[in-house]
């Protein structure tokens, strides 16, 4: 019996490891679906820019006030983790503050900080809050925001808020037992921060402070565990996903749009039958362009998973800007919810998808989102995780136009003007060195 | 006028070369506003003497509208074609006025074949001030209040922000930056081919956004670097009745004005 707790813990920590396992297989063979795209080329200057963009977040605090809130509640994340080692280990032991003695006066001052950073969380929460649902701030009500998504963005916080208490309310019961002498409350640790909550127990009998800070204790785990395996519902999947994001980026300048090898393959053939291409075999693709999940990148589809629906990047989208449909912040969910519905066709029939006659182009990205885009690159640089809408878009145009015969009808003469006569407009070319004549 | 523009045909008949190529971009050859920043560059690489030439008729839109605009076969195409233009002159340095011609035969042309150094006339201009080339007296423009507005495809497609800045200021004008700018710079909506379309519905138009944020500071010239952004820019001021006031000029226009070109 004497083990029961222990017990308990450790099937806690099977279960919610196992599950989250599960889902995070599920996440990696989704985005495997996509084609292969090679990233593997210089890995020290990808290394250098995961480190820059996602550790160090430094394109972050190109929004000041967000960002400084944000890397708060990123480091105490952090550093509270460090925390959950020894409460963790405790719970599979058996025994209370396990790192204390080895620690000694250094114990104290983990704990100190982990306080101090709690009460910094709390405050960065508050914040965020506000930020959301008092000040309203734009993005975060947008048309691709309703329901789910700010019901999540809402969650994530308040998740955030109980766990912070809960830490804080089992240090203050912890310490009130230290003070007492309870067995097993070993004296340990410093709580500038969770004094403050003393006067709120200090009134209770002994019984009554152990089983408060057991149950605080159990919570503040348990909710952990339930955070760990909510993430996979969540745009907060990119505390995880940042990271391997940041490091398959595309690190080309932006203006480089990635040319489509096949495609050079088939005009290589026109322009000079007789030469053999020795890199390319002249197999004609079974498409161009794309139109459903299946065809974008490995990379396309981690960056759907990675998005944190923070809107930055259509808050700087001139279409979005001036009221057009277009938002990359909602390509880039509606082909995570696309792939999400693929994932659980899969699911349910047994590793294969059965054709659903849905298709990421039109069922859930309209046309007319994705001819007004720009390509102006503002959404790419605004995003902090270094997410790529843009490619997304040009894809699904090039699938419009090269499969379907379907661009605006100004753009087919645009490109029939530009086949004929070598200029966007109806002019001869013949009048190009024209204006050197003219005054 | 007739300006004197040599083509790289007639200089290979004479046996010449030229060191650099100024490829003019269908915007600078067709389209009317455009026009005056093609023939302000080249009475500026004129007067410096700089040993140039143009394709003349030769030329061909790079591709970069068919691209954006989903057309990737029709792009290659383009891009073979120049390409093989260039390299029958074996071609190595080209200076363009447009970024979009800029970008393209840059970034994308290599891939494909063509590999050529790629200069974007602004920097060009600043290079022919370095080597002594080239001198500005303020002129017209001293003291007078310039804002720059960053083409997508220079600023942020290829993190050319100064060059352009650095000529205003040796205008001895004052420059001042709107409130999105550099790499957060707003496009005019042109770009991505939405020059040659209609807009999708909305409430705004880009380019009327992007006015707006320029004549909040009060700027007596809107400087562009692109005929497209020109264009655009040069709409919505129109739009905004404010012709009398503020001016869209490309830099070239603004250097060979402030020389008495
Ligand atoms: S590239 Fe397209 S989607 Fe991205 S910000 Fe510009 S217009 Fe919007
Ligand atoms: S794509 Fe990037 S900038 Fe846009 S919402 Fe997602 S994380 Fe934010």
């Amino acid at each position: 019996m004497a083990y029961l707790p222990n017990l308990i813990f450790f099937t806690l920590v099977v279960c919610s490891l196992g599950l989250f396992t599960r889902n995070l297989k599920r996440i990696i063979r989704n985005i495997n679906l996509g084609k292969d795209i090679d990233r593997n080329d210089s890995p020290s200057l990808r290394m250098k820019n995961m480190f820059r963009v996602a550790f160090g977040q430094t394109k972050m605090v190109s929004r000041p006030i967000a960002g400084i809130l944000h890397l708060i509640v990123y480091i105490g994340f952090v550093f509270i983790n460090i925390e959950l080692l020894e409460i963790v280990l405790d719970g599979l032991t058996g025994k209370h503050r396990l790192f204390a003695p080895y620690l000694g006066s250094f114990y104290n001052f983990l704990i100190a900080m982990f306080e101090v950073f709690a009460l910094l969380v709390l405050i960065a929460v508050f914040f965020f809050w506000t930020r959301r649902n008092v000040l309203k701030i734009k993005r975060f009500w947008k048309d691709e925001m309703k329901g789910w998504p700010k019901q999540d963005a809402d969650y994530i916080l308040y998740f955030e808020l109980v766990l912070m208490i809960l830490f804080l309310s089992m240090n203050s019961t912890d310490s009130l037992l230290q003070d007492l002498g309870a067995t097993n409350y070993i004296k340990a640790g410093s709580f500038p921060v969770s004094q403050f909550l003393t006067p709120l127990f200090d009134s209770f009998e002994l019984e009554t402070l152990i089983f408060l800070e057991r149950t605080f204790w159990w919570l503040h785990i348990t909710g952990i565990f339930i955070f760990l395996n909510y993430l996979y519902y969540s745009k907060h999947l990119h505390i995880l996903l940042a990271f391997p994001n940041t490091y398959f980026a595309n690190l080309e300048i932006k203006g480089k749009f990635k040319v489509n090898p096949q495609i050079k393959t088939e005009v290589q053939l026109m322009l000079d039958p007789q030469e053999v291409i020795p890199e390319a075999s002249p197999t004609t693709p079974d498409k161009f362009g794309v139109s459903d999940v299946f065809d974008l990148s490995w990379v396309q589809l981690m960056n759907s998973y990675s998005c944190t629906e923070c809107g930055r990047c259509s808050s700087e989208c001139p279409a979005n800007i001036t009221g057009k449909k277009l938002s990359p912040r909602a390509v880039m969910m509606k082909t995570r919810d696309r792939l999400e519905e693929v994932g659980s066709n899969i699911n349910k029939n047994k590793g294969h998808f059965v054709p659903d006659g849905k298709q990421l182009l039109n069922d859930y990205i309209s046309p007319e989102e994705l001819w007004a885009c720009t390509s102006c690159n503002a959404c790419v640089e605004a995003c902090p995780i270094e997410i790529d809408p843009l490619s997304i878009i040009m894809d699904m145009r090039q699938y419009l136009t090269l499969e379907q015969s379907a661009a605006p009808s100004e753009l087919n003469s645009m490109m029939a003007n530009v086949e004929n006569n070598g200029a966007p407009w109806p002019f001869s070319n013949q009048d190009r060195l024209q204006w050197a004549n003219e005054e | 006028m007739k300006l004197n523009v040599p083509t790289l045909a007639q200089l290979s008949a004479e046996g010449k070369k030229a060191s650099v190529v100024f490829w003019v971009g269908c915007a600078g050859s067709f389209d009317d506003r455009a026009k005056k920043i093609t023939k302000a560059f080249v009475k500026i690489l004129n007067q410096t003497n700089t040993s140039y030439a143009v394709l003349g008729i030769e030329e061909t839109c790079t591709g970069d509208p068919a691209k954006r605009a989903g057309n990737e076969f029709l792009f290659q195409m383009q891009a073979m074609q120049n390409i093989s233009t260039l390299d029958k002159y074996e071609v190595t340095k080209i200076v363009t006025t447009c970024p979009h011609c800029f970008n393209t035969l840059k970034n994308e042309y290599p891939e494909l074949g063509g590999n050529y150094q790629v200069i974007h006339h602004t920097q060009f201009l600043k290079k022919l001030i370095k080597e002594g080339a080239l001198s500005i007296e303020g002129g017209v423009y001293k003291g007078k209040r310039i804002t720059y507005h960053d083409p997508c495809y220079l600023g942020r497609a290829n993190k050319i922000y100064e060059a352009p800045r650095d000529l205003i200021k040796k205008l001895d004008a004052e420059l001042v930056e709107m409130k999105s700018c550099k790499s957060k710079g707003l496009c005019c909506g042109a770009g991505g081919a939405q020059m040659f379309k209609d807009a999708e519905s909305g409430n705004k138009e880009i380019n009327i956004e992007r006015t707006e944020q320029a004549l909040e500071t009060q700027p007596d010239i809107i400087a562009a670097a692109c005929p497209f952004c020109n264009t655009m820019m040069t709409d919505g001021v129109k739009n905004k009745d404010q012709e009398g006031k503020t001016e869209v000029m490309d830099i070239a226009e603004l250097i060979a004005n402030a020389n008495d070109l």
